[in-house]
């Protein structure tokens, strides 16, 4: 295998990314995976809306949007939002390091296969008509109830999905802790570093309640086993404890990396270093930490008693504070910088007010005896989706932008972009601000209609009104896309922004295979933006030119991926499960699923997998024919 | 990075001190498994969570509870037998970083002979309770809170055996060099954690349970 001599032809390009264990390749198979996904969520998204545009409406059956809200939540937040923050994350931080590549190569492969086909496990649904539809907390006391297996779906799905996030934390963790190039200390690494570093820390430590209560309802479902069965002595809050302890740090994990990418964009686009360096990461620190200190504060209404009620929502406002550092850290960034307003910032400034909205309205609910009067109304609705689209959906945006050039060699139009910009922007505050005044109106979350004459007619009209306006914002995106890569211009320099900062910007965009020709020298903090200050045109090397060894690519992570996917139809069917509709086959294909996985994993094992390497002089050929030496 | 040439041939003499940490994959794999472990840890705190949650939880009082099932001389028995098998990888691991290909492999196999009895007398333990007292998965919410959590166990061990035999065979032929000796060491330091766990289990759900 020779890696300057790439295969051609459509096959060969498919074979290469459906074996690539380079992480820039594996950010491609996770933007794409991950843009799929939110085009799919968003498409949920708008048929929800539509239904809600006029009172009693019959667009959708109610058992058809219960399905719609549960695969909108699931879809966005597992197989959109973590996907693609994890395409930027494997794009950009390997690069940001002074790193060739992620720790463990094949380990990251395998994360996203499992991711891959957890999603399509999930989505499969809709073709069996069996749909998840117990929302996306799928709470044990109604998803025990649930007809059909589409709790099942989102069980194995969620949990294939989920094998897939947790190796992925692990690896970037080891790749930031191990991968470092000389003189990038701790306290010199670019804030996406930090924010991923801390997000992978929450992924390590999250994931797996949330992989025992995926195991704990789906015994109950397929095995008999009685963890909620309160007649046989179970208890199902213990799923609400375990799903929430879970899922209070997993908005952090979408949202602290989301931070990570407005603190690049923000100092580039001022012209000016970012303010608050190190209260920066401490507030990152913090607010991993209290994360997991919060979980109960989804619970305020299930009965924990007021000093249980008292201790959350004093925590939960704690968090205010560090995310205030930020808030505060990033206008400091701007104020006196030489603002240049592209793409990337303008998503930055629409995002600053509007997560600080989005923050507000969490500190209301946070008050215990208030929430008894938010909790489930679109007030909450309003609340997460300011959050969550104002913050971690602007920041892909942006970072679509922004990371377009070191991602694919091209750049995205700005004209299409400043459109998409409006559209989106003015479409989200059209289609949730009004959703706060529903909720206080007393609009209730997850129901498929509404009675007329209420006073909910007009804001709900509104609001659909606002999500067609994102809607065409994401089709002129898409357009963008298409239109770069069929007739953009090649990016031919580094630093195609001209203000970047970070080593991400001082290799070739995209970069070559082995991403530094030698491993550079971290001087200060923001190593490319010290040196072009010096007048340097590249990063001092740390290393004499030599032979690089690279990683094997490899097919054995689809197989791993693909047992589990077959051993999870075979765990659906089996006699016990709670539908009646088992079989003794689905044994037989569970045991074989497994087979397959556990085989692939000892053919991976007992094979000696050495890599290769690029050798010095096929590096200095490279640089003849007009590539990069560093 | 300089060519390492990681399946090479060495001797006692030019064999690292530390040779699981002597590649950078050896260091990055270091790393990445205490991160594992880490996970880990968590994953069996949830377990531990929800067994206390519904431990004694029965439907009615025909079911046995902890003081009616336990019998702590077999517990025992097995205790010694998983704490004396992490024991015996430690020799191998000594061997390893001695550069005794063979200490490694007889001492990893007294390691899997142990976990594996280890294993049987667990399975010998969850028939017992099935056939004479029908305690099972399926009885109670505690019955499946007990089995998930010390069966979780179970696999784990059972994936450790699988994991240390595949290492065996694997490196038969090949002795040691610096791309399997960080393998064996990754492998011991997940059967450690599998032995820790044990000894929370046998605190927490067997001598707590006695009481």
């Amino acid at each position: 295998m020779n890696a300057v001599t790439a295969k051609k032809g459509f096959w060969g390009t498919v074979w290469e990314y459906l074996t690539t264990t380079d992480h820039k390749k594996i950010a491609h198979l996770y933007f794409i995976g991950g843009g799929f996904f939110f085009v799919l969520g968003g498409i949920e998204a708008l048929l929800i809306r539509i239904q809600l545009m006029k009172a009693e409406n019959d667009f959708l059956a109610a058992q058809t949007f219960n399905e719609m809200f549960t695969m909108h939540g699931t879809t966005m937040i597992f197989l959109a939002a973590t996907p693609l923050l994890f395409a930027f994350m494997n794009a950009v931080v390997p690069l940001q390091i002074g790193a060739r590549d992620v720790a463990f190569p094949f380990l990251n492969a395998l994360g996203f296969w499992l991711f891959f086909f957890g999603g399509i496990f999930l989505n499969l649904s809709w073709f069996f008509g069996q749909v998840p539809d117990a929302g996306w907390t799928s709470y044990a006391s109604l998803s025990m109830d649930s007809s059909g297996h589409g709790i099942d779906f989102y069980l194995i799905g969620l949990q294939i999905a989920g094998f897939g996030t947790l190796m992925s934390g692990i690896n970037f963790i080891a790749t930031i802790v191990t991968m470092r190039a000389p003189g990038m200390s701790f306290m010199r690494m670019p804030m996406f570093t930090w924010t991923t570093f801390v997000a992978s820390g929450l992924i390590l430590f999250a994931f797996p309640p949330l992989t025992i209560s995926i195991f704990l309802l789906m015994f109950d479902r397929l095995f008999g086993s009685q963890f909620f069965n309160v007649s046989m002595g179970g208890n199902t809050i213990i799923w609400e404890h375990l799903f929430w302890i879970f899922g209070h740090p997993e908005v952090y994990i979408l949202i602290l990396p989301a931070f990570g990418l407005f603190s690049e964009i923000i100092p580039t686009f001022s012209r000016k270093r970012l303010f608050g360096y190190s209260s920066m990461v401490f507030a990152t620190f913090l607010i991993g930490f209290l994360g997991f200190m919060v979980w109960a504060h989804h619970m305020f209404t299930v009965g924990l008693g007021n000093v249980a009620n008292a201790l959350f929502a004093v925590a939960t406002m704690a968090i205010a504070v560090p995310t205030g550092i930020k808030i505060f850290n990033w206008l400091f960034t701007m104020w006196g910088g030489s603002l240049k307003i592209t793409v990337p910032m303008l998503y930055a400034l629409g995002f600053i007010p509007s997560f600080v909205i989005g923050g507000v309205t969490g500190i209301m609910q946070a008050v215990a005896p208030l929430d008894y009067q938010l909790h489930d109304t679109y007030f909450i609705v309003a609340h997460f989706h300011y959050t969550i689209v104002g913050g971690v959906v602007f920041a892909l945006l942006a970072a679509t932008h922004f990371y377009w050039p070191k991602m694919f060699g091209r750049m995205l139009n700005e004209r299409l972009g400043y459109w998409t910009f409006v559209f989106f922007f003015v479409g989200f505050h059209m289609t949730f601000f009004i959703q706060h005044f529903l909720g206080l109106w007393g609009m209730p979350r997850r129901v498929y209609t509404f009675l007329g004459g209420q006073g909910l007619d007009l804001g709900n009209f509104i609001s659909s009104l606002g999500a067609f306006f994102m809607a065409i914002g994401a089709v002129i995106l898409v357009v963008n896309i298409v239109l770069t890569t069929v007739k953009g211009k090649k990016v031919t320099v580094n630093d195609p922004w001209g203000d970047g900062r970070t080593m991400d910007w001082a290799i070739s965009s995209p970069p070559p295979v082995y991403n530094f020709k030698q491993i550079p020298l971290v001087r200060d903090y923001d190593a490319w933006w010290y040196e072009k200050m010096k007048g340097n045109k590249e990063l001092p090397p740390s290393e004499p030119l030599q032979d690089i060894h690279m990683p094997n690519g490899s097919i054995i992570p689809i197989f791993i991926s693909l047992g589990l996917f077959i051993a999870g139809f075979g765990a659906m069917y089996v006699p016990s499960n709670i539908v009646g509709d088992g079989s003794p086959w689905g044994v037989v294909v569970l045991v074989l699923g497994l087979a397959l996985m556990f085989g692939s994993m000892l053919v991976r094992s007992l094979r000696d997998d050495l890599g290769y390497y690029i050798r010095k002089e096929e590096l200095e050929d490279d640089v003849e024919r007009g590539g990069k030496a560093i | 990075m300089s060519h390492i040439d990681l399946t090479g041939k060495f001797t006692i003499h030019n064999w690292p001190e530390r040779p699981e940490i002597a590649t950078q994959e050896g260091r990055n794999k270091l790393v990445g498994l205490w991160l594992f472990l880490g996970g880990e840890t968590v994953l069996f705190a949830t377990l531990f969570a929800t067994y206390l949650a519904l431990k004694n939880r029965v439907p009615d009082s025909s079911h046995p509870l902890t003081q009616d099932l336990y019998s702590l001389p077999l517990v025992f028995v097995m205790t010694a037998v998983l704490l004396t098998s992490s024991l015996t990888s430690v020799y191998a691991i000594h061997h390893m970083r001695n550069f005794n290909f063979k200490g490694t492999q007889l001492w990893f196999a007294i390691t899997v002979l142990l976990g594996l009895t280890f294993l049987c007398l667990e399975i010998y333990e969850f028939y017992h309770y099935v056939t004479d007292y029908g305690h099972t998965f399926r009885s109670s919410a505690f019955g499946s809170a007990y089995y998930f959590l010390v069966g979780t166990h179970g696999a784990h061990v059972a994936f450790g055996l699988g994991w240390i035999t595949a290492l065996l065979i694997r490196n038969a032929k090949r002795g040691l060099n610096l791309y399997n000796a960080p393998k064996y060491y990754m492998a011991s330091l997940y059967w450690h954690f599998i032995d820790v766990v044990w000894v929370f289990i046998f605190s927490v759900v067997y001598l707590m349970g006695m009481v």
